[in-house]
């Protein structure tokens, strides 16, 4: 059947909670409102107050009674209701849930899930789209886990629920009205596994939860013009899958990472990083980036420059040295 | 301004009895429902605000409404990315900048547009964040206006230091921070309520508790009798106002701004009010809310009583109130011609107030942005 992601994640949680009392849904406006993006629409009125519950509007509390709760025999799954206004839960994730099961020698392991809508590209004011990952995937000891396609919303989220670890699930939230064919319930790959989502054997894309449709649509473009890209959808970013990355990499010979994030200190950086390391004697050019700007979210009118867009992915794959001259842009002295 | 070695922190003085701290058992008031005087000494200590100074809200409100209904309007012709209306609320909304001298500072959220345009901050400025073409559009310091600001209640601990900081210099200058009722279940409210107690700040904390936080209800939001009462724990005087009764409004927030810049320590009110539209244009409120409910505030409608109150006393003739109306379409008028344009943005502001002096990084992506533009310009021609 036909279903948006939004709906796949409804399912998730629904067949989720059916199938574990110990799972509970929890947050800012999931329950009679089904929350802002409706991915918790219907579970209050299906499982009662006591399964899907509205909290005082405060996410240091949310995460912190999340994480008491796991210690006592529940798997919470909570919603922070955008990613930048999970912020003041960032001292219960980087100070506890992350370091709980590695304080207690693996005594205590939190089993929870914190759902984060992220990303931009759907016209919201300030702090409505955040790349907020790299805060995340710096931070060892959870989990980062973002689909790209209807399915794997479905079956990452029912992973990330009987993982019994934490999970920062983050949702691309303009993918959540995005479409596909899939049948439920569905298992996809599991979680440090990255996708093969178009082959090539000229250079690999590699992308993950918003920039995937970007990579794609590139890709397409660029095979008009003769040139096959691969495009590897991460899914997971802690774990990483290094060696279906690599294995492409070596390949095809050249890499651009397609991330929506600013580029500084980022998941791209860190996967640019990891492919040079391991791929530096198949590579014809540098791995290259395309990235929003190092600048805070812009504002709706101006978010359409900020993005990576297929130019731009384009254009960057052009840079990758297809006749052994380096990029100009990189020359000493190009910055002046 | 002092040194740092001439300076003596002011510090609370530690309060004798925590009953003098407590709020009113009933919401101050001075109308009843329908605009006429309130029973008994439900106005409790306080004094009716000068004759003026009402005269001066009503208009403002008249103002201030039409304004909020031009704003919605604007969203259906998609001219606003989004707008959280205060109609309803105001009463608190004009409140708080009329209970302000020039000098003093307002820290609003987004909810707070109309406060904004209240205290004569360009409708169009004020708008830019809901229009999507920057974030704040005015200048906060000629403006003496903090950026609007949406993670709800962090902007409670820059009120204190700001009136702090002026306490320091040795100004009498006043902060006033807009809270939600939702806003003071998170924690940072509950740091500015302590900070301002222990450094005996001026500053005062108006809670607009309009019911609700999006969908969330009040009585999932606190368990406490009131949310002025989350002042006592902190030491922090609180009170309760009837957030639609406009003259009580205006002499609950008049005394306490004026008993924090005398010295008198930090003030929490909480005005009940609400929100008579849904959170935003893009809510869907019949998910949560009876209508009933909403048509039961909707007969305690806040200008309705003003201006019954204050026609009554004498005070308000027709000629006031056409010339109010009048005043409040020719502002709605000028908001819709001057937002009638699409908003546009210079991609070059993306890379302009990082930081002071762009960083090389950014110079350098700056002259990448330029570039890609000239050449997809160049393009175009040729196409
Ligand atoms: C830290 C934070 N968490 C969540 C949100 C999302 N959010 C925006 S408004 C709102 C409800 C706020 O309710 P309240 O404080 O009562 O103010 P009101 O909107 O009623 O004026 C929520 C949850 C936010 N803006 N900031
Ligand atoms: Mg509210």
């Amino acid at each position: 059947m036909t279903l948006t992601m939004g709906k796949a994640l409804n399912a998730a949680l629904r067949d989720a909670l059916r199938e574990d009392d110990s799972v509970v849904v929890f947050g800012e406006d999931v329950g009679p409102l089904g929350g802002v993006f409706r991915v918790t629409d219907g579970l209050t009125a299906e499982f009662g107050e006591e399964r899907c519950f509205d909290t005082p509007l405060a996410e240091s509390g949310i995460v912190g009674l999340a994480l008491g709760m796991a210690m006592n025999g529940f798997r919470p799954v909570v919603e922070m209701q955008f990613d930048a206004f999970a912020y003041p839960a960032f001292e219960q994730l980087a100070s506890h849930v992350a370091k709980m099961r590695n304080r207690t020698r693996g005594a205590v392991g939190l089993p929870m899930v914190i759902r984060v809508p992220y990303a931009g590209g759907i016209g919201g004011v300030e702090h409505h789209s955040d790349s907020s990952e790299a805060y995340y995937a710096h931070t060892p000891g959870l989990k980062v886990v973002t689909p790209a396609t209807v399915a794997d919303a479905y079956s990452l989220l029912r992973e990330a629920i009987a993982d019994p670890d934490p999970v920062v699930f983050m949702e691309a939230k303009k993918l959540y009205w995005s479409k596909d064919e899939t049948g439920l319930p569905v298992r996809t790959a599991p979680f440090g596994t990255a996708e093969v989502r178009r082959a090539g054997s000229d250079a690999t894309l590699l992308a993950y939860g918003p920039t995937l449709p970007v990579a794609l649509q590139a890709a397409e473009a660029a095979a008009g013009d003769g040139r096959q890209l691969e495009v590897i959808d991460l899914r997971t970013l802690v774990p990483f899958d290094d060696e279906t990355v690599a294995a492409s990499v070596r390949r095809t010979g050249r890499c651009v990472v397609v991330a929506e994030a600013s580029g500084f200190a980022s998941v791209s950086a860190e996967i640019a990083a990891r492919v040079q390391e391991r791929c530096f004697h198949s590579l014809w050019a540098p791995v290259l980036r395309v990235t929003g700007w190092d600048i805070p979210y812009p504002p709706p009118v101006l978010e359409k420059y900020h993005l990576p867009g297929v130019d731009r992915v384009l254009d960057t794959v052009d840079r990758l040295q297809w006749d052994d001259a380096p990029d100009s842009r990189f020359l000493s002295g190009a910055a002046t | 301004m002092t040194t740092q070695a001439e300076h003596r922190m002011p510090t609370a003085a530690l309060p004798a009895d925590a009953s003098g701290l407590l709020p009113a058992a009933e919401p101050i008031r001075f109308l009843d429902d329908d605009g006429g005087p309130a029973p008994g000494d439900a106005h409790g200590r306080y004094q009716r605000p000068a004759t003026e100074l009402l005269r001066q809200a009503y208009r403002a409100m008249v103002v201030g409404r039409r304004f909020d209904s031009q704003a919605t309007a604007l969203t259906k012709q998609g001219r606003l990315a989004v707008y959280p209306s205060s109609r309803g609320q105001e009463a608190g909304e004009i409140g708080a900048v009329l209970a302000l001298r020039d000098t003093d500072w307002l820290f609003p959220t987004y909810r707070d547009t109309m406060a904004l345009v209240s205290r004569g901050i360009d409708p169009v400025e004020a708008l830019t964040l809901l229009r999507g073409s920057w974030h704040c559009g005015y200048d906060p310091t000629t403006t003496r206006t903090a950026p609007q600001c949406t993670p709800l209640a962090t902007h409670a601990p820059h009120a204190v230091g700001l009136a702090y900081a002026a306490r320091r210099r040795g100004e009498d200058t006043v902060a006033l921070a807009l809270v939600g009722d939702g806003g003071t279940s998170e924690g940072d409210f509950h740091e500015a309520l302590n900070f301002a107690a222990v450094f005996h700040v001026p500053v005062v904390f108006l809670v607009q508790n309009n019911g609700y936080a999006i969908s969330v209800p009040l009585s999932r939001q606190t368990a406490a009798p009131s949310l002025a009462h989350k002042g006592v724990g902190y030491g922090v005087r609180g009170e309760r106002v009837d957030g639609n009764d406009p003259v009580a409004v205006l002499a609950v927030l008049g005394d306490a701004v004026e008993s924090a810049r005398a010295g008198g320590g930090p003030v929490l009110v909480e005005a009940h009010t609400y929100r008579v539209e849904p959170h935003t244009n893009a809510d869907d409120d019949t998910r949560y809310r009876d209508h009933d409910e909403v048509e039961m505030w909707k007969r305690r409608d806040p200008i309705a009583r003003l201006e019954a109150h204050l026609r009554t006393a004498g005070e308000l003739t027709d000629d006031d109130v056409s010339a109010a109306r009048e005043a409040a379409e020719a502002f709605a008028d000028d908001v819709r011609t001057r937002l009638g344009e699409e908003a546009t943005g210079d991609p070059a502001d993306l890379f302009a107030h990082v930081y002071a002096e762009p960083t090389a990084q950014l110079r350098e992506q700056a002259r990448w942005l330029a570039e890609e533009l000239a050449h997809e310009h160049g393009a175009g021609e040729a196409r």
